[in-house]
């Protein structure tokens, strides 16, 4: 595809250049009055005597389009191609070597207005002057400095000069180069001062302070930091994949963990959102009704998150009874303050299947390039936006019949008349919260385009009910009821939750999510609480992700690209290690890629030889040398260094936690056991332990800091990778208040395993990633259409359904027959409810049949999967 | 050798996609480290620009620097672009410079035009850091750049040093919001 778009690309621009030829055939040079740069190129011209049209032009004149600032000296080619460098002009003038190069010319050019000023001297440099002036005595560059300067000498260059942007001074440039090389990472650099305060504080040791207990349900408190941490709701019909839980849930409970451990008072709820058309659809595939649907899809949600380790404080849905009640009250507060208005929608309506059709379930011609199968929403092949009523030929998805046009009322929020509270609360939310950059973005774009009223109704039967009378049977559009069920999640999970979302003076939000859910949170739901009057609390801080990638190209359900939730534990990897390499490639501030290769290197140089393998060796070090207790330490002035480099990188991390820098702070828990193996590597122990008395103590102080820095790792790991963080506690049998002291304020390294400390049993953290099973891992999430190129993946397998192919079909079935086995067998493992088994069953049972049509009667499924278990 | 620097990093990457056998030792003048050639022949040459071209003619490889007077002469120009314009830029230049490549690239496969040149390889080499930092929908921003990157980062060898960068080919900011 690249081959074939290059290909056409030049065909375009040999036209393009064989057409200019045509027109000019000859060079033409613009050049304006008192712009030194002109020099050496009328020098070369005249010195080579190249025919070529000279245009003088003002400073401003534009003659390379492409470049932002005016640039001359220009020389336009009969080819069509631009110079804009002087030197580059004279270069190709001066093709042919002559008496008076290319260089001197060049050189006399460019120094010429320091060098012809008669005040200025070159005092022992001599020699350059009398080279100058050899080449400036050359009558062609006499002839060039006429034309440019017009015999006004320095002075004609003024009007150039002042219009030049402001000198970069390579020599001492303020601004930090963009382009700098990014593997040099600061240093720091350690003070006398730094390394007293660090043993200072090492010395403190653990505070008594009792651990905070988490007791709910977690209400706000007096004279607390209360933080109320939402995750967008996932979808429920969707298996999340590996994207969409670290750009919300993963991320969110990393923080939350982080907060729980700084001693501030966390609240952490999410739960599925599960109204809408796409549900009334999949419970019609799967013959269900909506509700099993959403019993049923909920659990799944509930199991990959359980395995994923996130720690929600409570995990609801939004079909609950709260949800009615929460949403309509917002709603007739709307209604009272009048922000809603009315208006009609037209709209298509399926006649056999009773119902209003939502975009997604009409298809037809595309009225702009009449590709057959444009979407009610927009083109697949010409990708513009569509309006269903405009589709030509327009057709129900679910029974092929022709949907009529139909007119309803609506209603609309607002949004115009609530733009100005809205951009005053934004101001203060954005200022002094901490917004990502997309999502000021991203916001300030919506503003800045204007707001429009946007419809809340929907005639659709699986919704919270509209309780208006003119609407009785309509439902809320998920866009307007959804967010609300972060306050009904809350009012299931306690009565007192107006407690939490009623207080915006003692509460602070933070919404987790992926970009595309920024408008929601920062436009469209803040419009619908500041105008129901009611004191919620609004977002604070919106931390959004960027997108994840797979590999490089999209995850794709239908083609089964990628990794989805429910099979990260099948790959046989520890969910620690699931989590840790999704945080270390979060898509903060750009997007990111998953890579398998990349996983496992990660895992193999991060976590195996820099990470497992520090605290591996301290903790055996403590065991084999001195019988398990933690021996005496003397600290030195090179321990204190490395405590005061251990402690910085501590507040570094501290520092970028707060700001919700989640990936970013993992590097500095990296280097942390980076700068121990080193410490190791130089005083090596192992031999000194052998050695007299001294050597011996030395030793001892060397094992005694190595294994508290792996009792700080621990801490700092524990919203990462909560359970080797609690493993690496267990072996070091470290009192749980270590966990509370070190992340309190702006972080403090202290001794918390302190001489004579009994340890436990020390055993290996990590595993080895080997490259066969990566390759492995990388075919079975590869897809099934490797070949086809990833631009049209969707005409690629529509024609495949037209024709038929069997082959291709099987295949794909072979694959979901084994994964559904996987799936049922994990539910019967896990004891699931047997109505949720019995569906999976049955749906097994479905995929099998089709399998056993696909490939022929006969044929057995030939699943290397199916048969492993 | 001193790896932090990248224009020797560049220049090792250089001779092997140029299948030079023997490395080339390197040395650095000034803060800046600029690298330095010393040559048995002739003076020490300076410079990454200068060295470059001696690499590629020291391969026969000169229709790298241009076929024709004019298309040498074009290939310099955006060498000398590389180092004056690019090196050491600000976040505020680098979307000029990205403005004015995505335009210029509208109609060119290349930079010097049909022909993949040596202005392509350190043109690439030097965008790299401002590329590696676009967001998704910059880089559909900037197409044009971000396809001519595609192409340069897949050319065989080439890459070497630097990590690939992912660029979609499809694109998903289809329109502003939805």
């Amino acid at each position: 595809k690249a081959l074939l778009f290059s290909f056409c690309s030049e065909l375009q621009i040999c036209c393009r250049l064989l057409f200019r030829g045509a027109v000019n055939g000859q060079m033409k040079l613009f050049v304006s009055e008192g712009n030194p740069h002109c020099l050496k190129v009328l020098a070369a011209l005249e010195l080579t005597g190249v025919k070529c049209d000279v245009q003088y032009v003002n400073h401003e004149e534009k003659v390379v389009q492409f470049l932002n600032h005016p640039a001359l000296p220009a020389l336009l080619l009969p080819a069509g191609q631009q110079l804009f460098s002087a030197n580059a002009i004279c270069r190709l003038v001066l093709s042919d070597p002559e008496a008076v190069s290319m260089a001197d010319i060049v050189l006399w050019g460019a120094l010429h207005p320091i060098l012809s000023d008669s005040s200025f001297t070159l005092g022992e440099h001599n020699s350059v002057k009398t080279w100058f002036d050899r080449v400036a005595a050359v009558h062609s560059c006499q002839s060039a400095v006429q034309k440019v300067l017009q015999g006004k000498g320095l002075q004609a260059m003024k009007s150039y000069m002042q219009r030049q942007p402001a000198p970069q001074n390579s020599q001492c440039r303020d601004a930090q180069p963009c382009n700098n090389n990014p593997a040099e990472e600061r240093q720091h650099f350690v003070s006398e001062e730094e390394c007293e305060a660090a043993a200072l504080a090492w010395n403190k040791g653990l505070s008594s302070c009792p651990a905070p207990d988490r007791q709910h349900p977690i209400l706000p408190q007096e004279g607390k930091r209360n933080v109320l941490v939402t995750s967008a709701l996932p979808y429920v019909n969707n298996v999340p994949h590996l994207g969409n839980i670290i750009g919300c849930v993963l991320s969110a409970d990393v923080f939350s963990r982080y907060g729980r451990l700084r001693g501030w008072n966390m609240l952490f709820v999410c739960g599925t959102d599960e109204y809408g058309t796409a549900t009334e659809n999949k419970a019609r595939e799967e013959g269900l009704t909506p509700q099993q649907i959403c019993d049923k899809y909920h659990a799944v949600h509930s199991s990959i998150y359980s395995w994923f380790q996130i720690d929600f404080d409570f995990f609801g849905r939004t079909t609950t009874e709260k949800q009615t009640e929460i949403a309509q009250n917002i709603f007739w507060r709307l209604h009272k303050h009048g922000y809603l208005v009315e208006d009609t929608v037209e709209q298509l309506r399926c006649e056999n299947c009773q119902r209003f059709l939502a975009d997604r379930f009409v298809e037809g011609t595309c009225p702009h390039c009449s590709y057959p199968e444009a979407r009610g929403d927009q083109c697949d092949k010409c990708g513009r936006l569509i309006n269903a009523v405009e589709l030509r030929d327009p057709q129900c998805k679910v029974c092929r019949q022709t949907p009529v046009i139909r007119s309803s009322k609506h209603l609309f929020l607002d949004l115009p008349k609530l733009e100005s509270q809205l951009e005053q609360w934004l101001e203060k939310s954005t200022s002094t919260g901490d917004w990502t950059t997309n999502a000021k973005q991203i916001t300030h774009s919506w503003i800045r385009d204007g707001l429009k009223p946007r419809c809340i109704t929907r005639d659709l039967h699986w919704g919270t009910p509209v309780p208006h009378p003119d609407f009785k049977e309509k439902v809320f559009y998920v866009w307007f009821d959804a967010p609300i069920g972060y306050l009904s999640i809350t009012a299931n999970y306690t009565s007192e939750w107006e407690r939490w979302w009623k207080n915006p003076l003692q509460v602070e939000l933070y919404n987790f999510m992926a970009k595309d859910n920024v408008p929601f949170h920062s436009v469209v739901f803040p419009c619908s609480l500041l105008g129901a009057q009611d004191n919620y609390t609004l977002v604070n801080h919106l931390v959004a992700t960027e997108y994840l990638n797979y590999e490089d190209t999209k995850f794709s359900k239908s083609r089964g690209t990628g990794v989805f939730g429910d099979m990260a534990k099948d790959t046989g990897i520890p969910s620690d290690v699931w989590r840790f390499y999704l945080l270390y490639v979060r898509p903060e501030g750009q997007d990111s890629a998953f890579s398998w290769a990349d996983m496992a290197m990660k895992n193999n140089s991060e976590l195996l030889n820099n990470l497992g393998n520090f605290i591996n060796r301290a903790g055996m070090f403590v065991t084999k040398f001195f019988e398990g207790c933690v021996p005496v330490m003397e600290l030195q002035r090179e321990d204190k260094e490395l405590l005061a480099v251990v402690g910085w990188e501590l507040q570094q991390y501290i520092q970028l936690m707060d700001k919700v820098k989640i990936r970013d702070a993992l590097k500095h828990i990296l280097n942390i056991s980076r700068h121990g193996n080193q410490y190791i590597q130089v005083n090596q122990p192992w031999k000194k332990i052998k050695g007299e008395e001294s050597e011996r103590l030395r030793a001892g102080t060397v094992t005694g800091v190595a294994v508290n820095i792996a009792c700080l790792l621990s801490v700092m790991l524990l919203p990462y990778m909560p359970l080797v963080s609690q493993i690496i506690r267990d072996q070091l049998n470290a009192p749980q208040s270590c966990v509370y002291t070190m992340l309190q304020g702006s972080g403090t390294f202290v001794c918390s395993l302190s001489a004579g400390h009994r340890i436990g049993t020390v055993s290996p953290l990590f595993q080895k990633l080997e490259a066969e099973q990566i390759e492995a891992l990388k075919k079975r999430f590869g897809g099934h259409t490797p070949s086809t190129p990833a631009a049209a993946p969707a005409a690629a397998i529509k024609v495949a359904a037209v024709e038929g192919v069997d082959s291709e079909k099987a295949e794909q079935l072979v694959k979901a027959v084994a994964e559904q086995g996987d799936k049922v067998r994990a539910l019967k493992a896990q004891k699931a409810e047997k109505d949720v088994i019995a569906a999976e069953v049955s749906k097994l049972l479905e995929l099998k049949t089709q399998l056993a049509l696909a490939e022929g009667k006969n044929l057995e499924p030939t699943s290397k999967k199916g048969k492993k278990k | 050798m001193n790896w932090e620097n990248m224009a020797l990093r560049e220049l090792s990457s250089l001779e092997k996609y140029l299948g030079l056998k023997k490395p080339n030792k390197y040395s650095t003048q000034g803060d800046k480290k600029v690298p330095v050639l010393q040559n048995n022949q002739g003076p020490p040459l300076v410079g990454l620009i200068t060295i470059a071209c001696h690499l590629v003619k020291e391969a026969k490889r000169s229709n790298l620097l241009g076929e024709s007077a004019e298309g040498r002469a074009v290939v310099q120009q955006w060498l000398e672009y590389r180092v004056t314009r690019l090196d050491g830029c600000t976040k505020e230049d680098s979307k000029t410079i990205l403005k004015e490549l995505n335009i210029h690239l509208q109609d060119n496969v290349y930079l010097a035009g049909n022909h993949f040149t040596l202005a392509d390889t350190l043109m690439y080499y030097g965008i790299h850091p401002l590329i590696v930092d676009l967001t998704v929908q910059e880089k559909e921003q900037y197409l044009n750049v971000a396809r001519w990157f595609d192409h340069i980062q897949h050319i065989p060898s080439l890459r070497h040093h630097l990590p690939p960068v992912v660029v979609l080919r499809n694109t998903i900011y289809t329109s502003r919001h939805h």
